[in-house]
């Protein structure tokens, strides 16, 4: 096998030290289109909306509790605890349109909707309005539930509905149907980094004069014995089964793997003369974003975090920002004794001795690991944070890992004033690594 | 055997659970997809449903010919009889 980080027929031509503007374009396009975010919505384990889910981020809270689904002494499974959503879906939804979708579709339509009414547009070119919806997973809910029904009453009996339900673009073309979005619907799928990879694509969109305005977001409900027992099986859950609030502890010496989350986060972009033409209130620019892959491994992240790093570098520059304007990080951070380290070593080499004066929130100590939704969900409070000047909360973080000196955030922090910027990283299985830099306004 | 007041009330059971649309709205003369709006996955779903509640066989080149509430009604009530 070949050195994964070096390409034989290219390495004499091509140093394995890319440069810093690796992914991000190499000239500056004065034409470009600034975008700027203007619609929040998610649904998640602390909060069924934004606000709701902002102030338990503050205060830090446990999303996890103890799993009381027959299911889990029936298959026996190692792991009897995770974070669901705090608001089921009906509360929100008819029971007739939540009857032709998965539950991830009902978390996206949920979130998005929330956002979409946030961004208070009332009037849109709808050819000239996208979705990028993301989700890790898809309708498994949907997919499994069918493969009982075949087996226990045939064929005849598998709904007709069941295609467009598990198929992994239910929830993006649910919000575009929800919305009349006809400028494209698009599904960025990368493991746990399709939420961030979503809020990437929203941009290049806006940007590329595709779309104007772009609901992207990211969606996952796998909160199901299958998707346990397969995390279980690769070692990758928290087995603090008798603790599950204490369960997920990114950055601490004891952490013991993640806690399966479920939701959604929901965010409008949408270009910043668009938006100063409505009058709307801005939270924030959305300033660049990078995807980078890592080709080292198809889950171990690699250990240098070479591709994470790039992928920091290249958001920057595509932002146009310098390490000393990022105030805050929102870290990837799953609480893994192998993911939270890479992460550590990419922030200080992306951001040199900056990386000592970031505040660094690692929130799914606080809501579990969402796979697919949690980059969107940590795109909306990375925005939050800026726009609050508030850094969230990291909980469960007793004995600090004395290999990740972050200075993390353990009880909410204001950020400073002036013009601030932050970033919000996620990693998926598959080498996937995606950043987006927010920056105030 | 259901009567055919019974095997109506049944239907139109269904159809609220599949589409929300209210019972006293399913009538006999009611068209499925002129009347009540109902697309062809959902009247699949119907239909399943309905062999299940009543214990029949639709087939699937029957159902385009179950224009009516009450075709399916009459339908359902020979498949028993």
């Amino acid at each position: 096998m070949h050195d994964p980080k070096v390409f034989p027929s290219q390495a004499p031509a091509i140093p394995f030290a890319v440069p810093d503007t690796a992914g991000a374009p190499t000239e500056s396009d004065p034409m470009a289109r600034k975008v700027v975010i203007t619609g929040l919505g998610a649904t998640t384990p602390i909060g069924g909306d934004v606000p709701t889910m902002w102030k338990n981020a503050l205060k830090g809270v446990s999303g996890a509790h103890t799993l009381e689904d027959d299911w889990v002494a029936k298959y026996e499974l190692p792991v009897h605890f995770a974070a669901r959503a705090t608001t089921p879906a009906l509360d929100v939804l008819s029971r007739v349109e939540a009857k032709r979708m998965d539950p991830s579709t009902q978390f996206a339509v949920v979130a998005a909707r929330e956002a979409w009414a946030d961004s208070g547009i009332t009037e849109i070119d709808h050819d000239r309005l996208a979705v990028a919806f993301a989700t890790g997973i898809g309708g498994v809910w949907t997919l499994l539930d069918a493969w009982d029904t075949l087996r226990e009453k045939g064929p005849r009996r598998v709904l007709p509905m069941t295609v467009p339900m598990l198929m992994p673009n239910g929830p993006a073309a649910a919000v575009s149907l929800d919305l009349g979005a006809r400028a494209g619907a698009h599904t960025p799928v990368s493991a746990c980094a399709s939420g961030t990879e979503a809020v990437h694509v929203g941009l290049d969109l806006i940007r590329a004069g595709k779309a104007d305005v772009v609901v992207c977001g990211g969606a996952e409900a796998a909160i199901h014995p299958m998707p346990i027992a397969a995390f279980a099986s690769m070692q990758a859950l928290s087995r603090r089964n008798d603790d599950p609030e204490h369960a997920s502890r990114p950055y601490d010496r004891d952490r013991d793997g993640f806690v399966m989350g479920e939701g959604a986060g929901a965010l409008v972009l949408e270009a910043e003369e668009h938006a100063l033409a409505r009058g709307a209130r801005i939270y924030a620019e959305l300033a660049g974003t990078s995807v980078t892959a890592d080709a080292y491994h198809i889950t171990a992240p690699d250990p240098e975090g070479l591709g994470a790093t790039r992928a920091l570098k290249a958001a920057m520059f595509d932002g146009r920002i310098q390490p000393e304007d990022i105030v805050h990080v929102n870290a990837h951070a799953t609480s893994t004794p192998v993911g939270d380290k890479p992460e550590y070593a990419a922030l200080k080499a992306a951001l040199g001795k900056h990386v000592d004066s970031v505040a660094v929130s690692a929130t799914k100590s606080q809501m579990g690991h969402l796979l697919g939704a949690s980059g969107a969900v940590e795109a909306v409070l990375t925005v939050m944070a800026i726009y609050d000047r508030k850094a969230p909360v990291t909980i469960n973080l007793e004995n600090q890992d004395p290999e990740i000196p972050l200075d993390v955030v353990t009880t909410a922090r204001d950020l400073p004033a002036g013009s601030i910027a932050a970033l919000s990283n996620s990693f998926g299985f598959g080498g996937h690594n995606a950043v987006i830099a927010v920056r105030s306004v | 055997m259901a009567s055919n007041e019974e095997i109506l009330a049944g239907l139109a059971e269904i159809v609220n659970e599949e589409t929300g649309l209210a019972t006293e709205a399913v009538e006999m003369d009611k068209s499925f997809t002129e009347d009540l709006d109902i697309d062809s996955i959902s009247m699949m779903t119907i239909v399943v449903n309905a062999e299940e509640k009543f214990g029949v066989r639709i087939p699937d080149e029957e159902v385009k010919n179950l224009k009516t509430v009450g075709d399916a009604v009459g339908f359902i009530a020979n498949a028993q009889a």
